[in-house]
């Protein structure tokens, strides 16, 4: 029970984001070179930041 | 007795509750009421349109399908596309629409009593700001997430989706600059709130470099470390407001503090999101969540009476918080709460390419909504509870009731109000301020009212700590929107100039970068400076002219909604969406009318600029007043000028979707539908839904 809570709150917060992206990369595209967690938690901000994300 | 008819009994004693606290609030008069009756009230009321209307929207008006593909399972690329759970979606989108709005538009609002608030909170979000995320929520799905003024551009044709483009960059000005006039009134002569919001910039700058290099992507340690030191800033303001070396550093009129905040949106805008923005924006993700739970549990801990009465005489119009009488100024200043054309730029875009299933379109499009609408009661009621009297001798601008104490509570007093300078300073002592009067914006009433809420559920010796808390909480998510609106600002800017000249519109070019961040701060910069300056507290202008835009935008959401379902062939069920349209357009356009042709000068523009201007010319005006007079009288005029420009650009939308709508249903050519096709979901049985 704990753990689960324990998971939501890293997923809502996108702390788990990286294990997401490699578990999603190594399945999808096994071959190719994966980020860093630096470089992933990089690109993600500017992505995110890039569009209407929060509102009045 | 089966479960079918269990369930009917369930739900209709749910129906007699709601119905019975509606009444009882409603028709209560002279006796108070207690505040846990307008959350029943409001608890059932969204229980039942959840249960019954949105359902029926999703079963029969949307046909919503699960066995569909959603974009985020067709595109799944890790990123953009995740197919993801629900109640995670939910908790993003609930993060993404609820901002200072709902907060501040209720606490003006409660000039008019508790009641007219309360009502269009709820009859308006059920009605109207639910229907308008859910539907514009399907719609973007059905189209592989696409953006509101895509999808206007698409279905209505270029004028609709221009015109999304142009109300959705005003808005932005116009938001920025009065939710900065908010957070410079809360500082104003305040050495704790002004220290502890200045802290939150350093902190928020370590808690980015903690994310990016001392430990990459562990965003839950970096805003645990981040929550820790603001609450540390918030005690530390304490011992710097009592400090005399200190002190004197943070305690500034406000046009410093206006300059102090144009100068910080000019920076955050250009310095990259790792450093201030992002981190900025997860401590007031958890800040705004703890906050809002808090305030829930010490309302249903302490069930509070409402003092405020159900309808004050300034339904008239003579209200001294903004000028305008109940209809349809109500409607105006709660639109976060009730209707918020805004979240139909969240629901269209970025929520949708997260949704797994588009059965979660109701939870989290309705759902979600429904949620905010329950922030903004909640904000009614902290409003609602402190003594009218005090409530007004804060939010009464000077220019209104004097600017000596004993005058402000003889005024406010000769309302039916009373109020003594001596409960009003005492008041100020227990929160840590040298004064209370005058405190416009609602932040410090909202403080105010949070503070005495939490302070008698959990200890009414931190007063002042919980003051300056909840002040800061204010400020830390407004900051955020101020950051992200100049941002998102900044890039609707460039890509429009892109059109010209291809290297402005490179958002990684420095001086482009520079330039239009520039051009987005002067604008919502220049309305700050003009509400700083304005003697009659600025707010009075700005927060009318907010809430116009933004139903405008709602009603450019609506019209896309209503056109599209009249499209598909649905004419029958158009109404949802056509109804809460028509009200808006009724609402927005009487608002306008008002504040274009009044001749009153509280509520008129050019009425203001022509008495301002006259008493100029007659020399009646004290030097200091004189000197800003001309760039007030240019200010009433500019923004009756933009008042008229939202109001025909709302009828050009709208006769633009009524003529879609006529030809489609004449045979006529209009732009097709383009909803991409059906493709099965896989995930239906992958999976085992929750």
């Amino acid at each position: 029970m704990l753990r689960k809570i324990w998971r939501t709150i890293r997923r809502l917060s996108g702390d788990d984001a990286y294990e997401r992206y490699r578990a999603h990369y190594r399945t999808v595209h096994p071959d190719e070179p994966e980020l860093s967690r630096k470089a992933f938690f990089k690109r993600e901000q500017e992505r995110k930041w890039n569009g209407v994300r929060r509102c009045c | 007795m089966n479960s079918n008819s269990m369930r009917i009994i369930g739900w209709l004693l749910v129906a007699i509750l709601g119905a019975s606290a509606l009444g009882g609030i409603a028709l209560n008069r002279g006796e108070p009421v207690n505040a846990i009756w307008l959350i029943t009230a409001a608890a059932c009321v969204f229980a039942l349109a959840y249960r019954f209307y949105a359902a029926w929207i999703a079963a029969r008006v949307l046909v919503l399908d699960e066995t569909r593909a959603t974009p985020a399972e067709r595109f799944d690329d890790g990123h953009d596309f995740i197919p993801t759970n629900r109640w995670i979606v939910f908790g993003h989108h609930f993060a993404a629409i609820a901002g200072p709005g709902p907060l501040i538009g209720p606490t003006l609002a409660a000039q008019f009593g508790y009641l007219p608030g309360t009502l269009w909170i709820l009859i308006g979000a059920v009605l109207g700001g639910c229907v308008q995320d859910m539907t514009i929520m399907f719609f973007s799905i059905r189209r592989n997430g696409k953006s509101l003024g895509q999808m206007a551009r698409d279905e209505l044709g270029p004028i609709g989706g221009n015109a999304a483009l142009v109300g959705t960059l005003m808005i932005m000005v116009i938001l920025i600059a009065v939710l900065g006039l908010v957070v410079v009134n809360a500082m104003k002569h305040s050495p704790w709130a002004t220290s502890t919001i200045a802290s939150t910039i350093p902190i928020a700058v370590l808690v980015g470099l903690y994310m990016r290099d001392i430990r990459p992507g562990r965003v839950l340690e970096g805003s645990v470390l981040g929550l820790a030191l603001l609450l540390l800033a918030v005690a530390g303001g304490g011992w710097i407001d009592h400090n005399p070396s200190l002190r004197p550093l943070f305690d500034h009129e406000g046009l410093p503090l206006a300059w102090a905040v144009i100068a910080y949106g000019f920076a955050a805008a250009i310095l990259p999101v790792w450093l201030l923005l992002a981190p900025r924006d997860y401590l007031s993700t958890f800040m705004k969540l703890g906050t809002i739970l808090l305030l829930t549990l010490a309302i249903v801990v302490m069930r509070p009476e409402i003092r405020m009465p159900a309808l004050t005489q300034f339904i008239d119009g003579s209200g001294p918080i903004f000028g305008g009488r109940v209809f349809p100024f109500v409607f105006i200043t709660i639109a976060c709460g009730a209707v918020s054309g805004f979240h139909a730029l969240i629901a269209s875009g970025t929520t949708p390419k997260l949704l797994a299933s588009e059965k979660d379109i109701r939870m989290i499009g309705y759902g979600g909504m429904l949620l905010e609408s329950f922030v903004a009661i909640m904000a009614m009621i902290a409003a609602s509870v402190l003594d009218p009297g005090v409530f007004f001798a804060i939010n009464s601008p000077a220019g209104i009731v004097g600017k000596e104490a004993a005058d402000a509570v003889a005024r406010i007093s000769s309302w039916g109000y009373p109020v003594t300078v001596e409960q009003m300073e005492m008041l100020a002592r227990e929160m840590g301020e040298k004064t209370l009067f005058a405190r416009t914006g609602g932040a410090p009433s909202l403080a105010v009212g949070m503070a005495s809420l939490f302070g008698s559920a959990f200890g009414q010796n931190l007063l002042a700590m919980w003051y300056h808390f909840a002040i800061m909480f204010e400020a830390v998510f407004i900051l955020t929107t101020l950051d992200a609106g100049t941002r998102v600002g900044r890039f609707m800017l460039q890509d429009f100039l892109g059109n010209f000249s291809p290297r402005l519109g490179q958002t990684s070019w420095y001086p482009s970068v520079i330039l239009t961040s520039g051009i987005i701060v002067a604008a919502w910069g220049y309305f700050l400076y003009i509400g700083v300056i304005d003697p009659n507290g600025g707010v009075n202008i700005l927060w009318p002219l907010f809430g116009i835009s933004n139903q405008m935008l709602a009603a450019i959401a609506l019209s896309v909604s209503t056109g599209i379902l009249v499209k598909s062939g649905k004419l029958k069920y158009a109404w949802i969406s056509a109804a809460p349209l028509a009200w808006l357009a009724i609402v927005t356009s009487a608002a306008a009318w008002v504040k274009i042709t009044s001749p009153d000068v509280r509520i008129g523009f050019f009425a203001a600029a022509r008495d301002l201007a006259d008493k100029l010319a007659a020399g009646d005006l004290p030097p200091d007043k004189a000197a800003v007079a001309p760039q007030l009288i240019f200010n009433q005029q500019l923004d009756a000028w933009l008042t008229l420009f939202f109001v025909i650009l709302l009828w050009i939308i709208i006769f633009d979707m009524l003529r879609v709508c006529v030809g489609h249903l004449q045979g006529k050519a209009v732009p097709p539908l383009t909803e991409s096709p059906h493709e099965p979901s896989r995930l239906v049985e992958k999976w085992v839904r929750d």
